[in-house]
């Protein structure tokens, strides 16, 4: 898919690459002003990733994704205002209250699920992956996880099993360079998350993660790869996370001059100027509009649905 | 007799778990198993025998020894609409999947608001007495109770091996059953028919005047002779086998202790925290508090790792003899 010089497809991804990014701020700000409860992992800066990754599969296929998810979810097709309301707490919410930003899914578009645990989501896209081998469907699982996740015990479990069983999986790292405040540099010794792959006797590739074209060519690949048997694929996806890991995080372990270099390499930015050809000045704007008009949207008619109930609160616990 | 009689052959506890497995998968292509040298070696029990055989190495599925990433792919296989089987080896090596037994399986279904559902089974060999020693012969099953969103199951004779494994297969919820090693070489009458179990049914095994005993796994058979002897010195004791530990069916107990106004409760695991102290909480807080002649009484593993030499293995679990005296000094003292 050329979403350079196809105007549906530049169109598609910068509307939804604006979309994450205006949600986020939204998030941040109704955060900041007390209006939020708990806690906010952000994605900004990392946009592409999930946009030129969702943008590689189909319907029916699955994610898995990590504490820092708002992004791939809305990626993968889900609805804002149920978002935006399981954020503020609402009955109308996608966990009905019961998940808020870290656990956020949408089963009807296949997400399976953020994941408050690193790594937590590998083993079961490998799980999702081994269901659609046995039912012989055509699906192709992606699971989404960050630098900080390849050092624990559970990536490595799950990616061998999607590996020896040939399983469609698309291992997708997002590497902002931290996990929390562990540099990449600190945490493993390869110079490159890909080379990992080779352990597991997989293709392994490191891609500009800020750019969505580059990720969508890799994991569109990986994706036919998958699709035709012939089992996973690791991809590194190197971007930044410009806000903090979380709201406590005083970025005390890097500088502001890092943090300025990868700003200019905005994602959103660089993206809107190779199309500004395919689209024009008039429709780019138009695109960080309607970006922005959803997003107002979504809180509005989050604020306006009823607070999530205690009534039913021990009802969830098991199901019938 | 009946039917049911006619229907009822004698099995192994462990045959009983197979029947279950079989009749599972031929019914319903969702199930499938996983785990260790559960394929061509059979499991380390025997338990999956030559399941391999009959369903191929897909249905029957050898893992990597990954317990982490097992039950994590089950949790997966879960989600995208399959009925995954895990055997753990060893209750042991639960410990190395806490994290997706805990924090995923358990939590999933309340997490996303009833939006997706996690029905998959974890069947682990539990318990002591095979000179295992410590890192093979735990008694864990108040850990997994503790958990909100799982179901814990404890069999101990080979008829519920099979009934409460199938119900557990068709639950749509997580269940961990906890198989004692001592048990699968037992043998008893096990229906023919894929008749599940419900769980939260306790079954009274005997009933008593003069005290009431509740035993979980292979505490159940051992209470069971117990009584056995305490007829004989003229003491009548009921037999209650929780079965299902949550969803727990607390009336049978409470009614029965009501009855005898004595209890008598009997874990392998080790005293401090485990699932007696819940029964006893149980009793205590029931209108069978005022009926009590007698404090509640636990009688548990001791606060010690299971050691290997026999004779310190045998001391530190309850045995017939120790569930006899502790009875005995319970009727005669109160």
């Amino acid at each position: 898919m050329d979403l350079i010089g196809d105007a549906g497809a530049a169109r598609k991804t910068l509307v939804t690459m604006w979309t994450i990014r205006r949600f986020e701020e939204a998030v941040d700000d109704l955060f900041a002003r007390g209006l939020m409860h708990g806690t906010m992992h952000l994605s900004i800066g990392q946009e592409a990733v999930p946009v030129g990754t969702c943008l590689a599969l189909s319907e029916g296929d699955y994610i898995t994704s990590t504490h820092r998810g708002h992004g791939h979810c809305i990626a993968k097709g889900a609805r804002l205002d149920e978002m935006m309301a399981e954020l503020l707490a609402k009955e109308t919410g996608y966990c009905r209250g019961r998940g808020g930003s870290m656990h956020i899914a949408d089963v009807a578009t296949g997400n399976l699920g953020a994941n408050g645990i690193v790594a937590g989501g590998v083993p079961i896209a490998a799980g999702a992956g081994l269901a659609v081998k046995m039912r012989g469907g055509p699906e192709v699982v992606v699971s989404f996880f960050g630098d900080g996740a390849v050092n624990e015990g559970a990536w490595h479990e799950g990616v061998n099993l999607a590996a020896i069983w040939d399983l469609p999986v698309v291992f997708v790292c997002e590497n902002n360079h931290y996990g929390m405040s562990m540099s990449v540099s600190r945490a493993f010794r390869v110079k490159q998350l890909s080379e990992r792959a080779a352990a597991y006797g997989i293709p392994g590739v490191t891609v500009d993660g800020n750019d969505p074209q580059a990720v969508h060519d890799v994991v569109a690949d990986a994706v036919t790869r998958a699709r035709a048997g012939e089992g996973p694929t690791l991809i590194e996806a190197t971007t930044y996370r410009w806000k903090g890991h979380s709201k406590s995080d005083k970025n005390l372990y890097r500088t502001r001059e890092e943090i300025e270099q990868w700003r200019e390499r905005d994602p959103i930015a660089r993206f809107e100027q190779r199309v500004a050809d395919t689209l024009g000045e008039r429709e780019i704007q138009a695109c960080r509009d309607e970006a922005r008009e959803r997003v107002r949207a979504a809180i509005r008619a989050a604020n306006a649905a009823p607070d999530a109930s205690a009534d039913s609160l021990t009802e969830a616990v098991y199901a019938r | 007799m009946t039917a049911v009689a006619e229907q009822t052959r004698t099995l192994t506890y462990a045959e009983a778990v197979r029947e279950a497995l079989a009749q599972a998968m031929t019914a319903d292509d969702r199930v499938f198993l996983l785990g260790e040298d559960v394929g061509t070696y059979g499991g380390a029990f025997g338990v999956t025998g030559d399941l391999v055989h009959r369903f191929g190495e897909e249905r029957i599925r050898d893992t990597p020894i990954s317990e982490l990433g097992i039950v994590g792919a089950a949790v997966g296989a879960a989600l995208a609409g399959m009925r995954p089987v895990v055997e753990i080896q060893f209750s042991d090596f639960t410990a190395q999947a806490m994290d997706q037994i805990v924090n995923q399986a358990a939590k999933i279904h309340f997490m996303l608001g009833g939006a997706a559902t996690v029905p998959m089974v974890l069947r682990a060999p539990t318990g002591s007495g095979t000179g295992a020693a410590a890192q093979h012969s735990q008694s864990l099953e108040a850990w997994f109770a503790h958990v909100p969103g799982l179901k814990v199951v404890m069999p101990a004779t080979p008829a519920d091996a099979k009934s409460l494994l199938l119900a557990a297969i068709d639950d749509p919820n997580p269940v961990i059953v906890l198989e004692h090693k001592l048990l699968y070489k037992q043998s008893g009458p096990v229906p023919e028919e894929a008749t599940p179990a419900r769980l939260g049914e306790a079954a009274v095994r005997r009933t008593g005047t003069d005290l009431t005993i509740v035993a979980t796994g292979v505490m159940v058979p051992r209470s069971l002779e117990a009584a056995e002897t305490l007829s004989g010195q003229g003491i009548d004791a009921s037999v209650i086998d929780p079965r299902t530990l949550k969803p727990l069916d607390a009336k049978p107990i409470v009614d029965d202790v009501i009855r005898t106004g004595r209890a008598l409760l009997v874990q392998e695991a080790p005293r401090t925290a485990g699932f007696m102290a819940e029964i006893a909480a149980v009793i205590g807080e029931s209108p069978a508090f005022g009926h009590l002649r007698a404090p509640i009484t636990r009688l548990c593993g001791l606060d010690v790792p299971i050691p290997y030499a026999p004779q310190l293995e045998r001391a530190a679990v309850p045995q017939v003899d120790s569930i006899v005296r502790e009875a005995t000094d319970l009727v005669r003292r109160w």
